[in-house]
């Protein structure tokens, strides 16, 4: 029976997967295919993103299209590459075998991408080869007889240019005459049998691919040259450093300076809606809960959105250019100093913006516990939640003075905060990595692809996907949180004739008056033990907590600016630098630590990871409060 | 020729190189130059043979040292083949064995195995 009746009188989807190695322009390919018709899922158990999207052939078929992880051979060695196996072999219970496979490779780089598609034929499943970049390839003078190769590989060759429209139509027409024809075994091997090629077996591989290039191929190319002269610079010892810090200063100060009109717009936005919602809504509980705890709560946290879309923007843009894996050979050498893998770069890199992506990014990871440490390490990075709480205290307590050389003082206590956090994490992952996480460690083996000017719609797609995954958070994880902190903070009501606000008398309250014995050797007041009560689930929301408790009433801003005069009044500088140095390790957010518990699939490390870091938090506050006092900051 | 009498061949000629002292292992050969690959061996260890076979370490292939890394040479970028470049740590590096890219004491000894380059 042939693929096509089989939709006539069945419901399921024809669905075609779309496997070849890192790097070959997969998802270029699978973006031209599907255009904006396309979703990412995860795959139950695993935390692996599903790509699907559907398309029309020109006969008129309705595929779905799967664009599984890249992967340079079926033996999969993350857990990426594993769906990649599972879902070419129907092991994965959710796809069933698809009806066909189309293997990816880049056109100029044949000897290493053909080996995968030799693995796939094994299989004995119908299979199109499409010889991807071509142009390119073309261009430098190389020839390629398709025909040739057809035949010898017993499959169907297209060549596709993935940049155009029309670079897929030989594509598209070669999928229509697989489905109409009935399917034909070209393997010995069948999915049920397939086992890990042993090295020999490799080899096999090797000389198979160099027979048949001898056979199908009429010119070489010349070798690229812009890479190989790029890279010179980019790796080299001593300028690539210098070169990846300047990238990484340029970015964080486009993440500030670019994001600040957005976030001022966000700001009013929600303002008004507040105001609108207060307007309309008559005084009592739901107006409260509404526009307390519920609009206001979303404000501070969508107003990082923009800080977010840009830190990804340049990620994006990176990783397209081929970059990020440049940046992970400069870092391995550091990183590998304390067990990590320089491949953690990019997660960690994306954890300033926010640790649930930080920590999703991980997936690419190879190793367990390569992967397990960046993971446990990536809330030490500051991410954009910590600001509004470092820019509270610094107004606050930092005198805006210039030091030596013209730099604020201000931005230099900030830069120290980030900077703690950078080196607070290489020092857990080093300690975790000689206590808990013990192990060999994984090699590198990292291809470092040709530079290429980055394509507009992947990047776009790449942070519709990211925003669309914070997005999702705000409405399910914050959302709830919000609405039991507001339950919290509410009830029950202030006695009559109460001297203290309201939160004080409330569960929040209880709580925070509760801890206040085990916060008085850091320097917290029974008032920052409240606010880090709601502050636990998200940290952000601490500020508006602290408002709440110090009476202010207002809209973000005017409470920001009269708290700050407040806490410069009622605090010492000692218990301003314990709570800087407590955020930055404490492990206050929700998100990251159900994030963590999808990703190890267990509770144990998120519950590690909660109890390590609020150790580390308390030290890090005691000892600061101590020598803050030892120095006169009381 | 048969797989077998292939297989006899190459570990003779590895086994000259080695006497001659013309073999060094990828770790070790300075940057900018290149070589052949005599053999990969992963050390006992499957998964980095298996690892280093398959991003194209493979004996027969040619290759050129590209990069070092500022500390202890590590990580090293190799290119493979001329087409694709590869980062490595030393500890893998040093299951490559290399052999110069044309063999100066048998000539032809080596050159019927045709490569990509």
């Amino acid at each position: 029976m042939s693929a096509a009746t089989l939709t006539a009188d069945n419901p399921r989807k024809i669905q075609i997967a779309l496997v070849g190695p890192p790097n070959c322009g997969k998802t270029t390919l699978f973006n031209t295919l599907t255009g904006g018709r396309q979703k990412t899922a995860n795959y139950p158990g695993v935390t692996v993103e599903r790509k699907s999207g559907q398309l029309r052939t020109p006969v008129g078929h309705t595929i779905e299209l799967l664009d599984l992880p890249g992967s340079y051979s079926l033996r999969a060695r993350s857990p990426d590459e594993a769906i990649t196996r599972d879902v070419v072999l129907g092991r994965q219970t959710l796809e069933g075998l698809p009806d066909a496979v189309v293997c990816v490779t880049d056109a100029t780089n044949l000897g290493q991408h053909l080996r995968l598609l030799l693995e796939l034929r094994q299989l004995g499943r119908p299979l199109i080869l499409a010889l991807n970049m071509m142009d390119i390839a073309e261009k430098r003078g190389c020839q390629i007889s398709i025909e040739t190769l057809s035949k010898q590989l017993g499959i169907p060759v297209v060549t596709t240019v993935a940049m155009r429209k029309h670079g897929v139509q030989d594509l598209l027409g070669e999928i229509d005459t697989l489905l109409d024809q009935a399917p034909t075994t070209v393997g010995t091997a069948t999915t049920d049998e397939w086992q890990e090629p042993s090295p020999d077996a490799i080899r096999a591989y090797h000389r198979e691919v160099e027979r048949l290039l001898k056979e199908a191929v009429i010119q070489e190319g010349t070798p690229e040259r812009l890479t190989r002269q790029l890279d010179r610079v980019v790796l080299h010892p001593v300028a690539g450093p210098l070169i990846l810090l300047s990238i990484l200063f340029l970015m964080f100060q486009a993440v500030f300076s670019w994001a600040a009109t957005p976030m001022d717009w966000i700001d009013g936005g929600m303002a008004a809606l507040q105001e609108a919602v207060s307007a309309q809504m008559a005084d009592g509980l739901l107006k409260s809960l509404l526009v307390d705890g519920i609009i206001a709560g979303i404000a501070g946290v969508v107003i990082f959105l923009p800080q977010i879309l840009i830190l990804f923007l340049f990620i994006l843009l990176l990783e397209d250019f081929g970059y990020m894996t440049r940046a992970a050979f400069l870092m391995d050498r550091l990183m590998s100093g304390v067990g990590l893998n320089g491949r953690a770069f990019i997660p960690l890199l994306s954890s300033f913006a926010c640790a649930i992506p930080g920590i999703m990014a991980t997936r690419a990871i190879a190793h367990p516990l390569d992967r397990l440490t960046t993971i446990l390490i990536a809330p030490l990075m500051t991410c954009s939640a910590r600001l509004p709480v470092y820019i509270l205290l610094i107004a606050a307590f930092i005198p805006n003075t210039t030091v030596w050389g013209g730099i604020g003082l201000q931005g230099l206590v900030m830069f120290g905060l980030y900077a703690i956090g950078v080196v607070g994490a290489l020092l857990a992952a080093g300690v975790l990595r000689l206590t808990v996480l013990r192990g060999n460690r994984q090699a590198l083996l990292m291809e470092l692809p040709s530079y290429k000017w980055p394509n507009p719609m992947n990047v776009l797609l790449g942070l519709w996907d990211r925003a669309k995954i914070f997005i999702r958070r705000i409405g399910t994880i914050i959302l709830s949180v919000l609405v039991v902190l507001w339950f919290l903070s509410t009830f029950p009501g202030a006695p009559e004739g109460s001297t203290e606000p309201a939160i004080y008398y409330s569960f929040a309250g209880m709580i925070g008056r509760g801890l206040e014995p085990l916060l008085a050797p850091i320097g917290f007041n029974w008032q920052i033990a409240i606010a880090l009560v709601p502050g636990l689930a998200a940290r952000e929301v601490a500020v508006a907590a602290l408002g709440t408790v110090y009476a202010l009433s207002g809209n973000e801003e005017a409470v920001t600016e009269a708290l700050a005069t407040t806490l410069a009044n009622q605090w010492s500088l000692a218990t301003a630098l314990a709570l800087l140095a407590w955020y930055v390790f404490a492990p206050q957010c929700l998100a990251t630590l159900a994030a963590a518990k999808r990703e190890t699939n267990s509770w144990r490390w998120p519950v590690f990871m909660f109890v390590y870091l609020m150790a580390l938090a308390y030290v890090a506050a005691l000892v600061t409060y101590r020598v803050a006092l030892a120095f006169g900051g009381g | 020729m048969n797989a077998y009498a292939e297989q006899e061949r190459q570990t003779f000629e590895v086994g000259r190189l080695v006497k001659a002292g013309l073999t060094q292992s990828l770790g070790q050969m300075p940057r900018g130059s290149v070589g052949r690959i005599l053999a990969v061996s992963g050390m006992g260890d499957h998964d980095v043979e298996r690892g280093l076979l398959e991003m194209g370490f493979v004996e027969g292939a040619c290759i050129e040292v590209l990069h070092y890394g500022l500390l202890g040479r590590d990580p090293l970028a190799v290119r493979i083949n001329q087409s694709m470049t590869v980062a490595l740590r030393q500890v893998e590096a040093n299951a490559v064995l290399v052999g110069p890219l044309l063999d100066p004491a048998g000539p032809g000894a080596l050159s019927n195995q045709e490569h990509g380059a």
